[in-house]
């Protein structure tokens, strides 16, 4: 499914639904090419941003994925109104993407391994986290925690939603202790951060995986770069907050290029098992 | 103009009573955390560095006595003038002022102390250092450890509460603020330069966020607020920290009658809960703000904390959840 922009621009010489410049190196990319190479450029490896639904196509076992919880919608409980009220920005999100929120989860399989996959869509508000996103997040890792399956969270979002205040921020909090509680249980959770992963997603769930793995080039970061460079004064060193520089840091285990994400995943949850239930309890007894 | 009529001489009341409160969360001779814990606290003996990197002068941490009760406190620290705050970079921690914190947060656990933290920070530092040391590796870690501490947890929002950076320290079993504090999802300023497109729209982005402490408390997100002396806190600091180190011994003798693993189990609870969504297939519209409301908001403004209002009983109001 190509990606739909809300405002097209101009037809120029080439029709935009066949031809796609890459934003790595100016190439142009012909759709239904790109779609085969799993929306990764040939020339460059650029990887473009995928949709949820992609995304689940591209990670979960064929027709494994079950949807769960995908009625929940947003409301506007700060009454909040900026050039827009929120509830008319939700209504032209979900008018132009398709989806209700800017995120899904559901149970699913990965090379055969059963999974609770929470999957972020940035095409939906900057993939930003409200009240819904949060909420899903954490019915994600409380089905795994229930169920004894992997946690698996693709990341890609611009921090908390602003529209909803402070009980966006809170989702940091609510994401964190559900996740805190798997940890504690010995039910494993692997967070794939995509571009781009920033800001309060970055700065609760997606950091804390027990595996932490990048898509190649993803900008992921806590504070926006211009606000970086603007703090220090100083020029900010290259590939600043891509992947490669997580990477370089310590903070991602892995960058993996999307072609390998579902073997790298399958072949690390085959040593990220879930610690039987049974064994939680004695131990609680003890 | 937002595109519902609004009165405007209502708009403008409200947008002056909020920026106000603002102003008086980051007025520079404001008491912050060691200020307050001068007053109220005895015994007060700071602990320094994170035991990785360094110590952070813009997050403190230590042992206090409050009213017999000994703590854990740990909180942000402004400058009360330029030189200081600078040294302070202005109550913006960097990772390792969060790891320290995440160290005396474990120390507690171990050794029975209740916890509490002082909350007063425009946000983490967003520098290129704090990006390679791991910023938000390290509030997503401090928050996620403070979600099952097996000891009592009593966060104060004492001036700006200023996101990710300020939760890193605030997931507490119960949430004051102080009369004039703020507590937003972002500054004004950024909400401005990013909805607004410039930051001359902090005022508008401050009341569209509902960033009081009444108004937090009307959310939930705050439990208590806690009165100020007229003219603010700045005004007789002494007074200020009076009240509120009465009102946190209050909360620690609730907190510390409770058992452990019940604390747990309802701050998890508490935060389980916050959230606001629906099922329908429609969004669904908020309350308009119309005049009734304003005027509402506008009284609500001028008297929160004046009168005490919600009684925080973090246990009663746990809705237990599945695991």
């Amino acid at each position: 499914m190509p990606i739909k922009l809300p405002f097209r621009p101009r037809r120029d010489s080439v029709p935009s639904d066949l031809w796609v410049q890459c934003p790595g190196c100016g190439e142009m990319l012909v759709e239904k090419q790109l779609e085969k190479s799993l929306r990764v450029c040939a020339k460059c490896g650029h990887h473009f941003r995928l949709r949820a639904s992609q995304r689940i196509a591209l990670l979960a076992d064929a027709g494994t994925f079950q949807e769960r919880d995908a009625e929940l919608v947003s409301v506007d409980p700060l009454g909040f109104v900026d050039s827009k009220a929120y509830p008319d920005r939700i209504a032209a999100a979900r008018a132009t993407t398709g989806a209700q929120d800017a995120a899904a989860w559901g149970t699913a399989e990965v090379g055969g391994i059963p999974v609770a996959l929470c999957v972020m869509d940035f095409a939906f508000m900057g993939g930003s986290m409200g009240s819904v996103v949060g909420e899903k997040v954490t019915l994600a890792a409380e089905h795994a925690l229930a169920a004894r399956v992997p946690l698996i969270v693709v990341s890609a979002s611009g921090g908390a939603r602003m529209q909803e205040g402070t009980l966006a921020l809170m989702q940091l909090a609510k994401t964190c202790a559900a996740l805190a509680r798997l940890a504690d249980a010995g039910v494993p959770f692997v967070s794939l951060l995509t571009d781009p992963t920033t800001g309060g997603v970055y700065a609760s769930f997606a950091a804390l995986g027990d595996v932490n793995i990048a898509e190649p080039g993803s900008l992921i970061g806590f504070a926006g770069a211009r606000v970086a460079a603007g703090t220090t004064g100083e020029a900010l060193p290259e590939g600043f907050q891509r992947a490669e520089f997580l990477f370089a840091h310590g903070f991602v285990d892995l960058v993996v290029p999307r072609a390998a994400l579902k073997e790298t995943l399958a072949g690390l949850l085959g040593y990220l098992r879930p610690r039987p239930a049974a064994a939680r309890r004695e131990a609680a007894d003890a | 103009m937002p595109d519902r009529a609004l009165p405007p001489v209502d708009e403008q009341a409200l947008a002056e009573a909020v920026w106000s409160r603002v102003q008086t969360a980051r007025n520079v001779r404001r008491p912050h955390t060691l200020e307050l814990l001068g007053t109220f606290a005895t015994e007060v003996r700071e602990l320094h560095g994170d035991r990785f990197f360094g110590d952070d002068p813009a997050l403190v941490c230590g042992f206090a006595t409050i009213d017999g009760i000994r703590v854990v406190f740990v909180g942000h620290q402004k400058g009360s003038e330029v030189q200081e705050n600078i040294r302070r970079n202005f109550g913006m921690p960097h990772p390792e002022g969060y790891r320290k914190a995440m160290r005396l947060f474990r120390m507690a656990e171990r050794f029975g102390l209740p916890v509490v933290t002082f909350v007063d920070t425009p946000g983490a530092s967003p520098d290129a250092a704090s990006e390679e040391r791991g910023q938000a590796e390290a509030i997503a870690s401090s928050i996620a450890l403070m979600t099952t501490l097996r000891t009592p947890v009593v966060t104060v929002i004492t001036g700006e509460g200023g996101s990710g950076g300020a939760l890193a320290i605030a997931v507490g079993d119960v949430v004051l603020a102080l009369e004039n504090a703020v507590y937003s999802v972002i500054s004004p300023e950024g909400c401005a330069s990013i909805l607004w497109r410039t930051p001359e729209a902090a005022r508008q982005a401050a009341v569209a966020m509902r960033l009081t402490a009444g108004e937090q408390q009307a959310l939930g997100v705050v439990d208590r607020v806690v009165a100020e002396p007229a003219g603010g806190a700045h005004a007789d600091p002494e007074t200020a920290a009076r009240l509120l180190g009465a009102a946190i011994a209050e909360e620690l003798r609730r907190l510390t009658a409770i058992d452990p693993d019940a604390l747990v189990t309802a701050r998890y609870a508490r935060y389980r809960a916050i959230g606001a969504y629906t099922t329908t297939a429609e969004p669904a519209r908020g309350p308009a703000p119309d005049r009734r409301r304003m005027t509402e908001r506008i009284r609500d403004l001028l008297r929160s904390g004046r009168t005490v209002v919600g009684q925080a009983e973090p246990v009663a109001r746990s809705e237990e959840v599945d695991g």
